[in-house]
């Protein structure tokens, strides 16, 4: 899934102010050169394997499958380093930052993961950290500001705006225009101008590539029939998906966040809401008022709270090569507690998204779906205690 | 004949262009602001288009954007307050925002609104030049309106050279490489400031971001054909009870040689 000149379809694009063109161009000259230079391959692979404790299991779930009389297998990102699938993208990046010899990383975080993330891949290189944050989030996230700063990343609240997690990526864009020297800004999802959603895909890619070899070794088949992963920016369903895009076997499926529910206000179902405009630089769709002003999404996730789509979404949703579909936070949260209570494993409110999409379907009894479980629920835990 | 190019081409001293956000502090006050500023001297303005989300702005615009969304502006509306605003002014006027909010209202609409308006010009810094080239020049050809492109320290010069072809009315210099706001010493400035001025371009030059009172409206205007003031004079309206007042004080440095 290459962008032709930047662009998937319609969508994508580098809509950037001039300031940072010279940052945006440099990258987008270099980043593949550097991915695929052997030098790279070789210390990314290391650190995925030792560091981050890859690869993650293909995980046959039993009590699922005889629950939905189907054959469902969980992929644990969750038993990543850090708990979740985001730092396979900051191992790519920081080490990608090096390489162009920048000394300081920004960053925005809305649960605080991808912030953890970046916190920790700066940690093991030895960068300077800045992670930019909604104040609101700040609050609501506490645990994750705490991991941050002993991490050694310094917090910036955002105060702009709605305070969440689109204030924070303004923030960061911001920070990056003054600083277009030595800055290097991790995004954390496959959102952003070019090169971001390409680079990023690319580095999550790691968790279809694993999938397809894992199934193959468990089951003898090359692809799933289904495989389901939430959408925030969609960088885990794009991992996901990666090596199944194209190949006339794998239904694609993308679970949003549709918070109380897609038409009542409270929700960030973006794709859902169909509107296309510009936001953070990449043309997509994205949950705007008819002025074209971005509004304020909500979900009970926070890594799901983003009024935007990774334009690699909004291409397979436009193209029809992924079905997008919503499910509400009751839904998430009931999914949620079944997994910790079946199998003792309690997800992330994000993954649970895609675990509540099971009761949606009827999956074939010889068919294989895999669930991307994108992250642990550990995070959670303030939310799930109000419904336990 | 062109309102920008008839206007750079009458004024000899150094243009002064001020920088505002439509539907702030009121929701109505654009004409009045316009009408004010036009008779305490400033030669050019740019309205703001307000967005929620603007990137390339620092808290001053950001904050007066939030109020004036808040206010009820839209693009829609502000179009609309500006109807009749050429029967009252001949003053240049450009509009200043985000590709979004153009996208929204439907481009083509969008021209032909500013056509009929009156506006002479649109600055729309997150369109950069290749996707202009490549989506939106033949319309705004077509239109007969200007676009202003935005050039930064950063910019090379194969990339100055591109941009001055493309764009028409004036160039947009970015004072330094930051968001808007900034109140940083320009005399570092000086010499991004003279180089582009040996290049010799097609368009004028006005330098923008950044300047914020008398003495910084000077050094960015040594080698430019003037200087675009925002952020600055939207705090002065910030705690203002008279608009009419707190603009004419917040022109007055400028005034006395502007009137030389
Ligand atoms: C565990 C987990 N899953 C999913 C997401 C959503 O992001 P994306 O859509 O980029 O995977 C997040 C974001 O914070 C997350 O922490």
């Amino acid at each position: 899934m290459k962008p032709i000149n930047g662009f998937y379809g319609e969508f994508g694009g580098a809509f950037i102010p001039e300031m940072l063109y010279p940052n945006v161009r440099e990258l987008e000259k270099e980043y593949q050169y550097i991915i695929d230079s052997e030098d790279f391959q070789k210390e990314f692979r290391s650190l995925l394997r030792d560091y981050v404790g890859r690869p993650t299991p293909l995980y046959f779930s039993k009590n699922l499958s005889e629950k939905y009389q189907t054959n469902i297998y969980l992929k644990r990102e969750d038993l990543n380093h850090t708990g979740a699938h985001k730092i396979n993208n900051t191992i790519g990046q920081i080490l990608l930052a090096k390489r162009v010899g920048k000394k300081r990383i920004i960053a925005e975080t809305g649960a605080g993961q991808h912030g953890v993330a970046t916190a920790t891949a700066c940690a093991l290189v030895g960068m300077e950290c800045s992670v930019f944050m909604g104040a609101v989030d700040i609050d609501r996230q506490a645990p994750n500001v705490q991991r941050m700063k002993l991490l050694g990343a310094k917090v910036i609240p955002a105060t702009s705006g709605s305070q969440t997690l689109k204030d924070a990526t303004n923030e960061a864009i911001r920070e990056w225009i003054n600083n277009p020297l030595d800055t290097h800004y991790i995004i954390g999802s496959v959102v952003g101008p070019h090169p971001y959603p390409d680079m990023v895909a690319q580095f999550q890619s790691i968790i279809s590539e694993e999938i397809k070899n894992q199934l193959f070794d468990q089951t003898g088949k090359e692809a799933p029939d289904h495989v389901i992963a939430c959408v925030g920016g969609g960088s885990n369903a794009i991992g996901a998906f990666y090596h199944f895009i194209d190949n006339d076997i794998t239904q694609l499926i993308a679970v949003e966040a549709a918070g109380h529910g897609v038409q009542t206000g409270k929700t960030a179902a973006t794709i859902a809401l169909g509107k296309k405009g510009i936001i953070h630089g990449s043309q997509t769709f994205l949950m705007q008022t008819e002025d074209g002003q971005i509004v304020e999404p909500h979900s009970i996730s926070a890594g799901l709270d983003y009024p935007g789509i990774g334009p690699i979404h909004a291409y397979l949703s436009e193209s029809k090569k992924a079905k997008i579909v919503s499910i509400s936070d009751q839904e998430a949260i009931e999914a949620g507690i079944f997994l910790s209570r079946t199998e003792g494993i309690i997800p992330a409110l994000e993954s649970a998204h895609a675990l509540a999409y099971l009761e949606k379907e009827n999956f074939g009894k010889e068919e294989i779906v895999v669930v991307n479980l994108s992250g642990r629920g550990d995070k959670d835990m303030v939310t799930y205690e109000k419904y336990i | 004949m062109d309102r920008l190019k008839k206007m750079f081409e009458n004024t000899e001293r150094k243009v002064l262009s001020i920088y505002f956000t439509a539907g702030y502090p009121q929701l109505n006050d654009t004409e009045t602001i316009i009408l004010e500023l036009e008779k305490n001297g400033v030669d050019l303005i740019e309205i703001g288009i307000p967005f929620s989300d603007p990137l390339a702005d620092g808290p001053i615009i950001q904050q007066s954007s939030y109020k004036a969304i808040e206010n009820g502006m839209t693009l829609k509306l502000l179009f609309e307050q500006l109807k009749d605003i050429r029967q009252k002014t001949q003053i240049p006027l450009v509009l200043m925002g985000y590709l979004n909010s153009v996208i929204q209202f439907g481009e083509d609409e969008f021209c032909r609104k500013c056509v009929e308006t009156g506006i002479d010009g649109v600055i729309l810094p997150d369109l950069p030049l290749e996707y202009y080239e490549m989506k939106y020049q033949r319309l705004f050809k077509n239109h007969g309106l200007n676009l202003i492109m935005l050039i930064s320290p950063q910019t090379s010069i194969e990339r100055i050279q591109k941009i001055d072809a493309v764009s028409s009315g004036f160039l947009y210099l970015v004072s330094s490489n930051s968001i808007t706001g900034g109140t940083e010493n320009l005399g570092k400035q000086r010499e991004y400031f003279k180089r582009i001025s040996d290049m010799q371009l097609n368009n004028p030059t006005l330098a923008g971001f950044g300047i914020h009172d008398k003495e910084s409206f000077e050094i960015a205007t040594e080698n430019t054909n003037g200087a675009i003031i925002g952020s600055a004079f939207i705090k002065s309206l910030e705690d203002q009870e008279n608009l009419e007042k707190a603009v004419a004080k917040f022109l007055s440095p400028f005034k006395i040689d502007q009137c030389v």
